[in-house]
């Protein structure tokens, strides 16, 4: 089984941790003039996303994980799962809900996300930084109003709720930002 | 990076702070009526400290026609009390030295050590010494003393010199640091109690000199009998940062050596390099070392706190990784 000396760590590096795969965040040494050298690591679990701290003895080794990030195209949610295709391959993989968690919501069929996969197996999904989807429900638009700054929340076809300008109406297109949630500007089309 | 790492990572303005450290500390000692240094950088024999990996290389020439294996110095020590033995004198020594596998936010493999003995002083009279150095450099700043069992009763309640292994380590769990795969001895749950817990608790620009350490880190101290006995060493802490380490100097040949041997062995139980006993330093001991206190001091992170800069790569020129 690969492995990694405590030489090895450095930001990114994907380790096995707790039987869950973990990216190290940050790597420290810490070393007493007399005494036992230790590698002070923060590391994220690909699982959970939450980070934590642990202390290896320098030298020590950890398993490696199988880790990597794959462009995929989104084709469709069947209910349970959510089913994305390589571009090149057409191999296909379905992720969990766990997977998606974060990112289910701005999901949109043929869209081209960030797949994680671990032993070929999905554990998280970034979807783009910029989507562009249609407004399923919102109050009226108030037509021309473009100058007061107000903004209402609109309902999304993929079922994300973003604050948008008062004179955006059921039907619109709109280009929105997964990072933070916020709408950019209505889509030409 | 490509192109770009022919230049030195140290601004200009603080080599410039190293530089006047430097010349500050050589004032100081001058004006103290301490002797300056210097002793060999290689030696046929090394430092047998297990927790100490010094790089070898080989000299082959006249006088060794066959090649003979030398190590870079990782301390000035051995050489130094040599001289204090032959009637130096109070002496100083600024020295390069090389530790293998130490690289980090405050380590690099070559760093400059500050070693000073002073023959006659007890180990009060050393840290008052060393308190008075360091403030000459970083200013005024408070200075406190607290014993090695005071720091771990007072951050952890636990008491260093009888807690088992086992009680470290739920000590270890209960300050939240999790376990610690294939950690097992006293001394190394000791080690990471104090990195982890006790010295990131040291009030922030004050001088902490921590003494009485236990027995099983005496390293080259004399230990003080008693129950429990104690090494006659200390640490001095700047806020969180370990800055230098003082002795009241083992004198006993005898005892130097079964430490040397007792160390060798635990080397050679961990298959680690071999390294072969100083007995010209231990010949010097017989021969009768005065009575006398020694310490060493980092130079590089000396000049981090003067700067208030938190990587040792802002005080060299050339980090090893643009060496």
């Amino acid at each position: 089984m690969a492995s990694y000396s405590t030489n090895e760590f450095k930001r990114g590096l994907k380790v096995m941790l707790d039987g869950d795969p973990a990216a190290i965040v940050e790597n420290e040494f810490v070393k007493p003039g007399k005494g036992q050298a230790f590698n002070r690591v923060k590391i994220r679990n690909l699982k959970t996303g939450r980070v934590i701290e642990r202390t290896f003895k320098s030298g020590d080794s950890i398993e490696a994980a199988d880790v990597v990030d794959t462009e995929m195209q989104y084709l469709y949610n069947d209910g349970e799962q959510w089913h994305f295709m390589h571009p090149e391959s057409f191999e296909q993989v379905g992720a969990d809900e766990s997977a998606v968690r974060d990112s289910k919501q701005w999901l949109k069929e043929q869209d081209m996300c960030t797949v994680t996969l671990w032993n070929g197996a999905p554990i998280a999904v970034l979807p783009p930084n910029h989507v562009t989807l249609t407004v399923t429900e919102t109050d009226p638009g108030i037509r021309g109003d473009t100058a007061t700054g107000g903004t209402k929340p609109a309902i999304l076809e993929t079922g994300a709720v973003v604050q948008v300008p008062l004179f955006i109406e059921i039907g619109d297109v709109l280009k929105v930002d997964t990072r933070n949630g916020e709408y950019i500007s209505r889509a030409k089309e | 990076m490509a192109g770009d790492d022919w230049r030195p990572t140290a601004a200009f303005a603080q080599l410039r702070e190293r530089a006047r450290i430097l010349a500050g500390i050589r004032a100081f000692f001058v004006a103290r009526g301490l002797l300056e240094v210097e002793t060999p950088y290689l030696s046929a024999a090394g430092t047998t400290d297990p927790q100490i990996e010094s790089f070898a290389t080989e000299y082959t020439g006249p006088g060794a026609a066959r090649g003979c294996r030398l190590f870079l110095h990782t301390s000035p020590e051995f050489p130094m009390k040599r001289l204090v033995a032959a009637g130096s004198g109070p002496i100083f020594q600024l020295a390069r030295v090389f530790r293998n596998g130490e690289a980090g936010r405050r380590h690099n493999p070559e760093f400059t050590l500050l070693e000073w003995y002073r023959p006659g002083f007890d180990l009060d009279a050393l840290m008052e010494e060393v308190a008075a150095l360091v403030q000459a450099m970083l200013g005024e700043r408070p200075v406190r003393k607290v014993s090695y069992q005071e720091a771990f009763v007072q951050s952890l309640g636990i008491e260093p010199h009888r807690a088992t292994a086992a009680e470290l380590r739920s000590a270890a769990a209960a300050a939240g640091l999790g376990e610690v795969p294939g950690l097992e001895g006293r001394d190394d749950w000791l080690s990471l109690l104090l990195t982890h817990v006790i010295e990131p608790g040291f009030p922030a620009d004050t001088l902490t000199f921590l003494y009485d350490y236990p027995a099983s880190q005496a390293a080259l101290a004399r230990v003080r009998l008693g129950d429990p006995p104690l090494a006659e060493r200390f640490e001095l802490y700047v806020g969180s940062v370990e800055l230098a380490n003082g002795f009241h100097e083992l004198a006993d040949a005898a005892e130097q050596e079964r430490r040397f041997a007792a160390e060798r062995e635990a080397r050679r139980r961990d298959g680690q390099v071999d390294v072969s006993t100083d007995e010209r330093l231990l010949a010097a001991l017989a021969a009768g070392l005065p009575d006398c206190c020694g310490v060493a001091l980092g130079i590089d992170r000396l000049v981090m706190l003067a700067l208030g800069v938190d990587s040792i790569d802002q005080v060299l020129a050339f980090p090893f990784e643009r060496a």
